[in-house]
Formats: C-alpha cells, structure tokens, sequence
C-alpha cells in the first residue's frame, strides 16, 4: 500500500545527517591541513561515506519498491498519490506501513550496522597490521 | 518472482564491484547498494506474505509468477536507468565534460 514511505522517510533524515557529518569532517581535514591539529586526532573521521552505504540502500530500495507500487496501482500520480487514502483504507494502509515498512526500515539498518562492524574491525586489522610492520622494521 | 529477480541482480552487481575494487570509477556500488536495499525490503514484504499465506506462498499461480518476473525485470532495467543518469550527471571520467569542451 505505502510501505515505500517508512524506509523513505528515514532516508530523508539520514541524508540530512550524512549532510552535517560531512561538513564536520571537512572541517577537520581543513584543521589537520592548517594544522590545528594532528592526524592521529583525526583516527574514525570517515562516518559520512558508511552512511552514505545506508543512503544509497534506503534510497535505491524505496525508489525501487515505490515503482513495483505504481505498478500495482497503489500510487496514482493525482491527489492524495496513495489508492489506499482515496478508497478509504488510511487505517489499513497505516498498519502496513507500521508492520511492513518499519521492519523494512529496521532490516534495511541492520544490515548497515552489520556493514559497518565489518568494515570497522578489517579496518583496526589492517591499521595493526600496518603498526606491527613498521615496528618490526624500526627494530 | 520480483524479490528472487532483484536478489540475482544485487549479488551480481555485487561481483563485479568486488572484482573491481578498490576502483569504483563506474560506481557499481551504488548500484550494488540499491539492489542489495530493495532485496531486503522485499524479504520483509515475503515474510508477511509467508506468515499470511501459509505454504501457498510457494505455489503462485503462474499468471502471477509471470507478472511477477515481468515486474521483476522491469525493477532490474528501472535501477540500471537510475544508475546511468546518476553516471551521466556525476561523470566520473570526465568524458561528458570534455566532449561538452571540445
């Protein structure tokens, strides 16, 4: 009916985050390049990309899934756009979007969070990696 | 049909950012990315189907199975047409730009 809406919705508030959090570390890196501050200060600034992982899912999968809506005929391009809300089914299509949509939203972060656990750990891997290599090289 | 259509596409796509990587110049991964969310938005959808219809689930008629990979091939062509305007505007090579300089 509208489930699109609930992952979509979040994607709006994520990109918006993403926004900010970009912002924020560009300033960091203008920090480090003044130098303000050092490098190693800098160590975990490169959340805007994860997020952007999360954008590009919640984005895709609710473009995607408003299409198969169209398709089925639940979206209509005049007002009020949803069938649901024109044949007097709000409440049903409210529950849908409460169950369905909010546990496409849910799954859709968890899998991201998955993601970026993942990434996080081959990331202090390879930075200890990296340290052990050079420290053997010093010795 | 449409989640199993969009499931290959995502692992596909998939493959080939991962034989790919680290250049991401084609921006695969954002194409990755969308069929990876739409797939599991659609897994929450076939759950509730599932727990609404029992094992009749995985006996579709075949006019609906039908429907289903038509729409399913349409949702694979319809994120390739996103893919490629989100290409053509970012122009990651710079071919756009130079051709539009020339």
């Amino acid at each position: 009916m509208a489930c699109f809406l609930v992952p979509g919705t979040e994607a709006i508030v994520t990109t918006i985050v993403t926004a900010v959090v970009k912002k924020k570390e560009n300033d960091i890196k203008r920090k480090v390049e003044e130098g303000t501050i050092s490098v190693s200060e800098t160590k975990g600034h490169d959340f805007s990309r994860k997020l952007g992982w999360l954008n590009k899912m919640l984005w895709g999968g609710s473009v995607l899934l408003a299409f198969e809506h169209v398709w089925h005929g639940e979206v209509s391009p005049v007002f009020p756009f949803l069938t649901a809300v024109k044949e007097g089914e709000t409440l049903g299509m409210l529950q849908e979007m409460g169950t369905a949509g909010v546990g496409m939203a849910v799954l859709v972060t968890l899998a991201w969070v998955g993601m970026v656990i993942v990434t996080n750990a081959l990331e202090k891997k390879g930075a200890e990696s990296v340290e052990k290599d050079s420290a053997k090289a010093n010795n | 049909m449409t989640l199993l259509i969009t499931v290959f596409a995502a692992i596909i796509t998939s493959i080939i950012w991962y034989k790919k990587a680290p250049d991401n110049t084609m921006r695969i991964g954002t194409l990755s990315l969308m069929y990876i969310g739409a797939s599991l938005m659609w897994s929450v959808d076939a759950i509730f189907e599932y727990a609404e219809l029992g094992a009749d689930f995985f006996r579709p008629e075949l006019s609906d199975m039908l429907n289903d990979a038509y729409l399913g091939l349409c949702v694979v062509a319809f994120g390739l047409v996103i893919w490629m305007v989100s290409l053509v505007i970012k122009d990651p090579r710079g071919i756009i730009k130079k051709n539009a300089t020339r």
